[in-house]
């Protein structure tokens, strides 16, 4: 399969020498700027909004930390998936992929147990406006996460079908997931600073 | 196609192997039938939104008239804006875009073929999805901008006369728009990367014909537009199916954020409605005048720089809802300053025009109704931009009026003028040209007669969005005008239902030129074949086809590039022949996942929690099934994973 691909570089022919998938992307990963900006704003917007309900002070930030840095470390495991790819080594591959699925699933554990603390201590969806500019930004947020894995997962079952192996188009796959995982990461960065790092009083 | 044989098959299901029956459409990847398919499932929205405008203009053509409930109207008027908007204009540009931009750059297909025929399928769903509204208990009643609070607590907050669960309206609205949006997102991503990667040899940017170039403006603003009202309608999804709070003042929120979240989406919109007709007619105005079109460049960088003011502009639908003098001068003055990129375009039209040797073709008679109204459209649009005056126009039948001037005869004249123009080109035939004549001038006049009282209707204060009014306003002699508009723009309609009809039949032949035109999809057969070219041309030229004929090019190597979107096949030398050239091998995916998003959504209409769940796990399961699907020959497929 694809046997006449295999040694063309990425992108070529195209205008830009930029694989078509790879352009389409980012394109997309702009779109998502927009959207995760717009929930990040109306958060902002909304720290006062807390009526009868707890503020920002309920944010446990060591825990969250924690499972930021999961996260984070999760980036580096995509990239050396990519590279073990990249040098045509499978059996890396694999290692590498299931574990950023795990440390993506690690961080979506920590996020539940999160959400059940903060129910216990009196602040759900329906409690505020803050609560509930704060759970629809984590949740959507959630979600991309939860893609990713589920989009890792893919990758690894294929590596084994066959329909991911060392060819150009499946390194152009995996670095497209890469390019969405590492989005998904930034974003957290972005909303672990201005949901629990930064105080209220400067944001407000 | 023959290779699936020889393949074995690794897939959840094999590839369908049909090219012919209507079968062959359902799994089509072809941009020139998804294209087509657009086409008909706009026009047949259009004439749903079209029957729903009638019914309201036949409850306003007298006082207190009692044609329609207070509830229907509201139902009415809400849903014939959303369907003008989201389902009749957008897919109908979305349908030129399918069917030209690969022509027109001279590409084998669109850069993601499944995708395309994703995006085809979800707007058909989410149309499906709306209009199935009616089924449980009452469609969408709070208008299409739909501003809290009236979203949560309805048009009837004391229940006095309507009935029906409100929140469940809201549902189908929310959800209904959201899964439009994702169809045009996806569509956004994938023409974008066919402009930009899949030119032909030769077509720089400044060679680009202006219908391309309007199009890559008009999908850089879906794509980032689309988000942002896709926020607006998650949070108003939480609001009122999940009881949250962004929108409910005893909790903290604030109402007045959906409309900055909707604005800052919706006046981008304006620009994605208009913009594609703006570039049809920078294409038919050169053929029809026979001279090259006047200040290109100007009107490709007013474009661009629409597609960039259009996002300083929001606020100018909110002049009367308290933003403080400062806001409201800044968006005034920004407001007054986007007419400047618009102007030059019509200026540079009219000098298209001047000199030229005219021909008053259909498609040239459409597209100078667009330059004359669009005109009209664009002067009351600019009195919007004073703020006073503004206040004393805002929520009344002026400003109706003006949006139809720039929609119906800015955006529909000009699709019109772009489908006289290229269905010979789809199906190579004539559209009848007597028959299109009087589309046109029964078009014209009816059109008038039905949105030029409106502006006196609304200086007199008539307000919009009321179902009823009392006699002895001065307003009935003008509501009866209108009306009478409107039914002969109904009958101008059916004449064009009944031309193309009758030409898709037994249309007069059409050649592959038949309007000596200056673009190189007249290059190609009329129809096209459908891997487009034989041979890809190479474009030298800005008006290559006028090139070829007058000036004598042409002589260039064309260089044979494969189907779908890589060149890896010319990289290699391989000798490319009509018949060899390998294209995308149809899918049942596209149509399987896009059914699921639906259900989906009932599922969360209805609390029926299992019924989402099946829906949803058919958008999975068709996801991984897009990316195991087996091929018969190289082509992208990441795209599969985030779609």
């Amino acid at each position: 399969m694809a046997t006449d691909t295999e040694s063309a570089a990425p992108g070529a022919g195209t205008n830009f020498g930029v694989p078509n998938e790879k352009m389409g992307m980012w394109a997309f990963l702009g779109s998502e700027c927009l959207f995760f900006g717009a929930f990040i704003s109306v958060y902002v917007l909304y720290l006062g909004g807390t009526g009868d309900g707890p503020g920002p002070a309920i944010f446990d930030i060591p825990f969250t930390s924690v499972s930021t840095f999961v996260l984070l470390m999760s980036s580096l495991a995509m990239v050396m998936a990519l590279a073990a790819i990249q040098d045509g080594d499978m059996r890396r591959f694999r290692t590498w992929t299931l574990g950023t699925a795990l440390m993506g699933l690690t961080f979506l554990s920590g996020q539940v147990y999160e959400y059940t603390v903060f129910v216990e201590e009196g602040m759900g969806l329906t409690t505020s406006a803050f609560s509930t500019a704060f759970f629809v930004l984590t949740s959507f947020h959630g979600v991309h996460v939860s893609i990713g894995v589920l989009m890792l997962g893919a990758l690894w079952f294929m590596s084994f079908t066959g329909r991911i192996d060392t060819s150009q188009r499946s390194q152009t796959a995996v670095e497209n997931i890469g390019l969405y995982w590492h989005f998904v990461d930034i974003i957290w960065i972005l909303i672990f600073t201005v949901v629990y790092l930064i105080p209220v009083d400067l944001l407000t | 196609m023959t290779a699936v044989a020889d393949t074995p098959s690794k897939g959840l299901l094999s590839r369908p192997g049909a090219s012919s029956g209507w079968t062959s459409w359902l799994t089509t990847v072809d941009h020139k039938k998804i294209g087509i398919m657009y086409f008909a499932a706009a026009l047949i929205f259009f004439l749903v939104g079209g029957l729903e405008a009638l019914l309201m203009r036949a409850q306003l053509s007298t006082a207190n008239a009692s044609v329609l409930s207070a509830d229907a109207y509201n139902q009415l008027f809400t849903m014939h804006g959303l369907t003008m908007i989201f389902f009749a204009i957008m897919p109908m540009s979305a349908a030129f875009f399918n069917y030209l931009l690969p022509l027109m750059i001279g590409a084998r297909d669109v850069a993601f073929p499944r995708l395309n025929a994703l995006s085809l399928w979800v707007f058909i769903a989410a149309g499906i999805f709306l209009y199935s509204s009616w089924l449980f208990g009452g469609a969408p009643d709070t208008t299409w901008v739909n501003y809290a609070p009236v979203q949560e607590v309805g048009p009837d907050p004391a229940g006095l006369t309507l009935g029906g669960d409100h929140d469940q309206r809201m549902l189908f609205y929310s959800l209904g728009l959201q899964i439009a949006g994702i169809a045009s997102l996806a569509s956004a991503i994938n023409l974008i990367v066919t402009v930009l990667n899949m030119r032909a040899p030769g077509l720089t940017f400044m060679r680009m014909p202006v219908f391309v170039w309007m199009s890559l403006v008009v999908q850089f603003l879906i794509l980032f537009a689309m988000p942002v009202i896709g926020v607006a309608l998650w949070q108003l999804m939480f609001d009122v199916g999940f009881d949250g709070n962004f929108f409910r003042v005893d909790a903290g929120g604030q109402p007045i954020l959906w409309q900055h979240l909707f604005w800052l989406f919706g006046h981008p919109e304006v620009y994605i409605l208009i913009l594609p007709a703006f570039g049809i007619v920078s294409e038919i105005l050169p053929t029809f005048a026979r001279k090259p079109l006047f200040g290109y460049a100007a009107i490709v960088f007013s474009g661009i720089a629409i597609g960039f003011m259009g996002w300083g502009v929001w606020a100018h639908h909110m002049f009367t809802s308290g933003l403080g003098p400062v806001a409201n001068a800044a968006f005034g003055l920004s407001t007054m300053f986007i007419a400047v990129p618009t102007g030059i375009k019509i200026f540079n039209w009219v000098g298209t025009m001047w000199g030229g040797r005219m021909r008053f073709s259909p498609p040239m008679l459409f597209a100078i109704g667009l330059v004359a109204m669009f005109t009209i459209g664009g002067l009351s649009g600019v009195t919007h931009a004073v703020v006073p005056s503004d206040a004393q126009q805002h929520d009344t039948y002026y400003v109706v009026a003006h949006f139809h001037y720039v929609l119906f005869g800015g955006a529909i004249f000009g699709l019109f003028a772009g489908v006289y123009y290229w269905f010979p080109k789809a199906f190579g035939k004539f559209l009848n040209d007597r028959l299109g004549k009087t589309h046109f001038w029964l078009q014209l006049i009816g059109f008038n007669l039905a949105f030029g009282p409106q502006h006196v209707l609304g200086l007199n204060g008539m307000p919009r969005r009321y179902y009823t009014y009392p006699s002895g306003m001065g307003w009935d002699m003008w509501n009866m005008v209108s009306t009478i508009g409107a039914f002969i723009i109904a009958l101008s309609v059916l004449i064009f239902v009944v031309n193309l009809v009758k030409s898709v039949r037994s249309g007069e032949q059409a050649d592959a030129d038949p309007w000596d035109a200056r673009t190189i999809e007249w290059l190609s057969a009329s129809p096209p074949p459908p891997h487009n070219y034989d041979e890809v041309p190479v474009v030298t030229s800005r008006d290559e086809a006028w090139h070829r004929k007058y000036a004598g090019g042409g002589g260039e190597v064309p260089r044979p590039v494969p189907a779908g979107a890589s060149a890896d096949h010319a990289e290699h030398g391989e000798e490319h022949h009509g018949e060899h050239i390998h294209m995308p091998d149809p899918s049942y995916w596209p149509l399987i996942l896009a059914a699921g998003l639906p259900l989906a959504a009932w599922g969360v209409v209805t609390g029926l929690w299992a019924l989402s769940g099946i829906g949803l796990g058919i958008v999975l399961l068709s996801a991984f099934g897009w990316a195991m699907e087996p091929e018969s020959e190289p082509e992208p497929h990441a795209e599969s994973e985030h779609a």
